[in-house]
């Protein structure tokens, strides 16, 4: 079953105020994700990733295109009843306590009050704040407003969770509860689909990923089919080297290090058989050869180049 | 509408906590000094200040409740993107503006009820008794109240499209505008222009009429106020309101959250 299906999604922000110009946020944008999948929206600052998924909530309007949630057209309010949403740094009712907002929640999505007592204190028990439940939210910091960010998201028990920048503001540890809560809701069998810098929780994480730069659509697929494309070498690892045998690599390849006992190499493809058949004629022992396979980093370094990636890692 | 109201619920529990309800306290001071005051001096117009006082300090502490609350009411969740998480339920536009409409409401309904205990409460210290007349005088409160229901409208209005600022501006040009709207009427009687007979006549209907919900006077002076006008007032002030609530809910509806 298809969760999300977008169609040539497009969005204009208009420019100016007599002399009307209008910046083109996302451009023609086809994506389908499949129920069940943990999905990723990447790409640099300004790449369409936000826009996308305000898009989807029905917070902006598109300036063309539609799309599908859960099998109904997005213009549907109802649908919203088993969709969750995280917006990139939330901002909640600061007179509030967390435990008061979920409740509110809660209550938006119509549920009882003995439902709405239960799965509060899930939420809040799951996403570490039972200590600071009655805590007015005004003296909460950027760490825990996305922690009740993250509880709302999912106080409805949703078939389909969006989350913007889930990560951000986190420390390591809630990054790591975030993980595993994705990785829960995903084995419960939930549609996520989330927005991120950080290239590790992709990694991690997500089963497709569709790659965006200033509004279109660069990549689409699992992440080792868009990183497959990229593999052109292959890291060698060797134990037991004579000094023959490093001379005569040194001259099939310049990717030798000595590390300790070992020799790593970096081997391009084209000389990959050589190599081993070096290795082999001279005696040495060899321990791994692992195809090297570029980090989403790598690949937003070749394919964006460097201008907007210094943006992207400052924020890792 | 348990959407509605709960919305509205969480929009009357932001002006507790926001201490909006303090006004009170100025209030309460005000008429105990005065009727203090006047209780002292007893020259058989102590009645007549307490009931005009009262009555202009609820509509002027009502109507900045309903003014500088009213105007951030779209505009606050907006700039603060509390709308994000509220939009992302499933919750529509024009349930928000009905509901916020509702909250402002509640709080005015809360503070003017108040407010009236406190108001007999002199009155009763004044007189030392209260009579048949004095009960003319919670159709004026009453009157009062749908007036800051519609200032509420408006200011819900211009915050859906406009800063607080000028929120205020517009909110307070249109309520001066509306209790002057019979003068504006008048203008032609004293200049002659030929197209102005049109354009006060336009300013006349379209404006909200305040003055007819003014009948502190004649309260005050024990006169009743006619059924007809109750129900007149009634209609005028629901009709008004729900026509503005469209518009605001139409606006909203067609709006990108920034």
């Amino acid at each position: 079953m298809v969760a999300i299906e977008i169609i040539n999604l497009t969005k204009d922000y208009p420019r100016g105020f007599w002399r009307k110009s209008y910046r083109r946020a996302l451009d023609h944008l086809d994506l389908t994700v499949q129920a069940g999948e943990v999905f990723g929206l990447l790409g640099p600052n300004g790449a369409g990733k936000s826009t996308t998924l305000k898009l989807l909530m029905r917070l902006i309007y598109p300036t063309a295109g539609t799309a599908r949630l859960l099998g109904q057209p997005f213009e549907n309010i109802e649908t919203h009843q088993r969709i969750g949403f995280l917006p990139e740094s939330p901002y909640f009712y600061d007179y509030l306590t967390a435990r008061e907002f979920l409740d509110y929640c809660g209550q938006l999505f119509g549920q009882s009050r003995s439902e709405r007592r239960r799965r509060v204190g899930e939420l809040l028990e799951r996403v570490g704040l039972v200590e600071a439940a009655d805590v007015a939210l005004r003296n909460f910091s950027r760490g825990m407003l996305q922690r009740v960010g993250i509880a709302q998201a999912i106080i409805n028990d949703p078939d389909l969770v969006f989350l913007d920048e889930p990560m951000l503001g986190l420390d390591a540890v809630g990054r790591r509860e975030v993980r595993d809560l994705i990785l829960e809701l995903h084995a419960a069998g939930k549609t996520i689909c989330f927005s991120t810098h950080v290239l590790p929780d992709v990694e991690a994480l997500c089963d497709r990923v569709a790659i965006l730069n200033r509004g279109r659509l660069h990549g689409l697929g699992g992440l080792d089919d868009i990183l497959k494309m990229k593999v052109q070498a292959s890291e060698v690892v060797v134990a037991q080297p004579s000094p023959g045998l490093v001379e005569e690599l040194r001259r099939l390849t310049d990717g030798v290090r000595i590390a300790g006992d070992k020799l790593n190499l970096t081997v391009p493809d084209d000389k990959l058989y050589a190599v081993i058949e070096c290795v082999r004629q001279k005696q040495g022992r060899l321990v791994a050869v692992n195809p090297v396979r570029p980090s989403l980093e790598d690949y937003f370094f070749q394919e964006f180049g460097t201008e907007k990636v210094p943006d992207l890692i400052k924020r890792l | 509408m348990q959407r509605v109201a709960v919305i509205a619920l969480n929009t009357f529990r932001e002006a507790v906590r926001d201490r909006v309800l303090y006004n009170l306290i100025v209030f309460a001071l005000l008429l105990m000094g005065t009727a203090v005051l006047f209780g002292q001096i007893s020259i058989q117009i102590e009645e007549l200040i307490v009931v005009n006082l009262g009555l202009t300090a609820m509509t002027f502490f009502g109507l900045a409740i309903a003014i500088f609350i009213g105007i951030g009411l779209v505009y606050k969740e907006m700039d603060k993107r509390t709308l994000y998480v509220l939009f992302a339920k499933p919750v529509r536009r024009s349930e928000f503006i009905l509901a916020k409409f509702c909250g402002l409401g509640l709080t005015l309904f809360v503070n003017i009820a108040l407010m009236t205990v406190g108001f007999y409460g002199a009155l009763y210290y004044v007189k030392r008794s209260l009579a048949g007349p004095d009960t003319y005088l919670l159709v004026a409160i009453y009157f009062v109240f749908l007036e800051l229901l519609l200032v509420t409208a408006l200011a819900l209005l211009f915050s859906s499209f406009s800063s607080p600022v000028l929120s205020a501006a517009f909110t307070l040009g249109l309520f001066i505008g509306g209790s002057l709207a019979d003068d504006i009427r008048e203008l032609t009687r004293f200049v002659e222009i030929p197209w102005l007979g049109l354009v006060t006549n336009a300013v006349y209907y379209l404006v909200p009429n305040f003055r007819n919900f003014n009948v502190i006077s004649s309260v005050a002076h024990g006169q009743p106020v006619p059924a007809a006008l109750v129900w007149l007032n009634t209609a005028y002030a629901a009709l008004y309101i729900g026509l503005v609530l469209a518009a605001s809910a139409l606006i909203l509806q067609n709006r990108n959250l920034k």
